[in-house]
């Protein structure tokens, strides 16, 4: 006689899995990282394969010794942060402090909450955040792209765009003396400029995130609702004073915008779970995001923003529920 | 065509495997024993009027309702009442059956056995409820919720519409399907019985668009009749619920605990509303079914009209045996079924099919932590939020668990098919609804 299993219902389960959704951010990030290899050549193929072995390690190891709990390794999660990480940093940083980046985004963010799907914050961008105020100078000191068909030269280190900008508005230039020193805008869109591994083409952010829609993995809601509010933003400061405002095209293409905005708020596990929250989530990043750029210290404020927001999502999930099936259509408000 | 039709809020699509399709209904012979549970519809059981050693007659009264939500039961066989004990049913605990052994198949003299087809409906919805309720009719569906209950709205309620439920959205199932192509004829005179019963001028049939020959063959029969529509509905699970069916054919919305009839609708399964025919037509009373017997390894997957009590290994057997490597036997479908342990366990009232899944399919993935995909809300097809109402009845915070409205959650499994963490979150969810719904109760006295 056959043994036979008893359970309750349902007794089939679809083909989904966290290694899939996991293995198809992956898939979505390659073109972003062959373009950075374009680009930056061995530098980008040294920093993203130290994020990956580094976060990997240290995931195994804290689980291992620390959590003792099941082996997680294999779910992709690592793999995934690590190659985030990567795309969030200059090609040129010290080997040691992509390391420690690792250990940050690992360690801190991600283990000591209890791991996978228990983290606050985006763990790449926590790691991003804590080496650009550990060490300024290296992590704002970036390689100009230089296609790898033209050798592999010696490189040379610039600002972003968004730097120029910054700098350029305080030493009271206006947009339109900069314009020399600024990228064009199908420079900025194939990824001909200064900036991270990741943000440097929009392009191969823009096919990913397509990518990641088709797949299920991500909805539209998040990136669009950022990347609306930045235009809108910008474009109301823009249309008032050119001269002193970048337009939002150009906020869209910089800084690690795209990046941010498919790649980073998207994150499953630091973004409201309701079709609503995303919205509201999203339009808080992009307020933020313009706020810190045209006001802030910084030139670049879409980690910060993130990180803010990702603050903000239990209370955004208790506030956002779904329509209850025979409830009045509209935002339900729970107690 | 258009657009199909279908119910507002999230749904999945699971494989349909409709593997018995094409398998005309073919008749069991009697089987040597019947084991007749009392507790064969959603209610009280019902109390047992025969005793050890009566002979009975197929069609005669063996058991009476006990309570108003309860039924009569008929004898399925004839022969003599072996014993009236114990026995394992569906869910896996000893409830009490009467067991007969069979001898012959001698029916009562008061049912109509010619096979002639009798349209004409001469008698009021009083009588027509009055010989429902006679003739033991619960759900066909798998519910099994008594059905003269629902042809009698409470004051100040009436019923505006009639939906039968034709959809099948569970995999594998072809009982109704197979009802509706070979017994057409039955069911749309079974749908006027019970239109004239509930005094209702509107009728749909509800059917997903991957039967299409269903559609065709009902369209077909009713073309005559203004007042009876066939709703082509797009295929998603779980379009069969009663909830979601009222939705997807007259875009009403049953509010939170209520019953169907508060939008003025009333849902019946095809099988029913063949029942029904039988019953007030023919005399007959509900003492057979017909149960889709299926499986990926099943040698002859088949639709079978059997006597209500026939041990399922009957069927088994009818359908060439038991596959060697089986992992898990369902009584119902895939995604709401029961699992079984037992091949004696009776074929019931509610036993819409016998499902025989192999071992890999049956196997639960490991469960993983929660990534807060949002899937399971994505799908939840009562705007539930799966993963917090399932955490809050694991950690015991059923005040949560109720303010995030668990008792709305229809169990259809939708969240947990789809769940990359593979967590059981039905499980907990029916933990859940069991816990809230006695702290209700409790609340109340």
């Amino acid at each position: 006689m056959n043994h036979l299993k008893v359970s309750g219902s349902p007794h089939i389960q679809g083909d989904e899995s966290t290694k899939k959704i996991m293995y198809g951010v992956f898939i979505a990030m390659l073109p972003a990282v062959l373009v950075s290899i374009y680009f930056f050549g061995i530098d980008a193929i040294r920093v993203v394969i130290t994020a990956v072995i580094a976060c990997i390690f240290f995931e195994w190891t804290i689980q291992k010794y620390l959590i003792k709990g099941h082996e997680t390794i294999t779910d992709g999660s690592a793999l995934v942060t690590g190659i985030l990480l990567a795309l969030n940093l200059p090609s040129n940083l010290p080997t040691w402090m992509v390391i420690v980046g690792a250990l940050v985004a690992i360690g801190m963010a991600k283990m000591s909450f209890g791991g996978l799907g228990k983290n606050i914050f985006n763990p790449a961008l926590v790691a991003r955040v804590f080496l650009l105020v550990s060490f300024p100078v290296e992590m704002t000191s970036w390689p100009i792209p230089k296609p790898i068909t033209e050798g592999l030269a010696d490189v040379t280190t610039g600002p972003t765009p968004l730097a120029i900008v910054k700098e350029g508005l305080d030493g009271n230039k206006t947009i339109s003396d900069m314009s020399s020193e600024l990228p064009s805008y199908s420079q900025e869109f194939l990824g001909n400029m200064g900036g991270s591994l990741g943000e440097v083409s929009a392009l191969a952010l823009i096919l990913g995130g397509f990518y990641m829609i088709w797949k299920k993995i991500i909805t539209w809601h998040i990136p669009v609702s950022i990347l609306l509010t930045v235009s809108i933003f910008s474009g109301i400061f823009w249309g008032l004073d050119p001269e002193h405002y970048a337009d939002p095209l150009f906020h869209v293409l910089t800084g690690g915008m795209l990046l941010g905005a498919i790649y980073m708020a998207t994150d499953m596990v630091t973004s409201p779970m309701t079709k609503g929250g995303q919205l509201i989530f999203g339009f808080g990043v992009g307020l933020l995001t313009i706020l810190i750029r045209i006001w802030g210290a910084y030139p670049e404020g879409v980690s910060f923003a993130i990180l803010i927001m990702n603050a903000t999502v239990p209370l955004i999930n208790r506030g956002f529920k779904p329509r209850r099936f025979g409830a009045k259509p509209g935002v339900v408000l729970t107690k | 065509m258009g657009i199909l039709r279908t119910f507002a809020l999230g749904g999945i699509h699971p494989d349909e495997n409709k593997l018995s399709s094409n398998a005309a209904i073919e008749e069991i012979p009697v089987p040597k024993q019947a084991i007749v549970p009392l507790g064969q519809n959603l209610g009280a059981p019902s109390k047992p009027i025969v005793k050890k050693g009566d002979d009975v007659k197929v069609g005669q009264l063996i058991a009476e309702a006990g309570g108003f939500i309860s039924t009569n039961i008929h004898s399925p066989v004839s022969g003599k009442v072996f014993k009236i004990d114990n026995s394992m049913d569906a869910s896996g605990f000893r409830r009490p059956c009467i067991i007969i052994n069979v001898d012959g198949d001698e029916w009562d003299e008061s049912v109509d056995t010619t096979k002639d087809l009798i349209s004409d409906i001469n008698i009021e919805s009083k009588e027509i409820i009055e010989r429902i309720k006679n003739a033991g009719i619960v759900g066909m569906g798998g519910a099994t919720f008594p059905t003269y209950v629902k042809l009698m709205p409470p004051p100040g309620k009436t019923a505006e519409y009639l939906i039968i439920n034709g959809v099948e959205c569970e995999p594998y199932l072809t009982s109704d399907h197979r009802m509706m192509l070979e017994k057409g004829r039955e069911i749309v005179i079974g749908i006027k019985i019970l239109m004239k019963a509930l005094n209702v001028n509107k009728a749909f049939i509800g059917i997903e668009n991957n039967k299409p020959d269903a559609i065709s063959h009902m369209r077909e029969l009713v073309r005559e009749n203004d007042d009876i529509q066939v709703q082509p509905l797009k295929v998603q699970y779980p379009q069969g619920g009663e909830k979601q069916l009222i939705k997807a054919s007259v875009n009403r919305e049953v509010p939170s605990g209520k019953l169907p009839i508060e939008v003025g609708c009333v849902v019946q399964n095809v099988g029913t509303a063949f029942a029904v025919y039988e019953a007030v037509q023919k005399n007959k009373p509900l003492i057979e079914r017909v149960v889709t017997v299926t499986g990926k390894a099943v040698k002859k997957p088949s639709n079978f009209r059997v006597r209500i009590g026939t041990p399922i290994n009957v069927l088994i057997e009818a359908a060439e045996g038991l596959p060697d490597n089986t992992g898990k036997i369902i009584n119902g479908g895939p995604m709401m079924g029961k699992s079984i342990t037992s091949l004696d366990m009776p074929v019931v009232k509610g036993t819409s099919g016998i499902l025989l899944l192999e071992k890999e399919e049956s196997s639960r993935k490991v469960e993983g932590p929660c990534i807060r995909c949002s899937k399971c809300t994505y799908v939840c097809p009562m705007g539930l939020e799966p993963f917090l109402i399932s955490k809050a009845a694991k950690l015991g915070n059923f005040e949560l668990a109720e303010n995030e409205s668990i008792m709305d959650c229809i169990e259809c499994g939708s969240c947990q098919y789809g769940c990359p963490a593979a967590i059981p979150l039905v499980d907990y969810l029916r933990l859940g609804k069991i816990k809230v719904g006695q702290i209700m109760r409790s609340r109340k006295n």
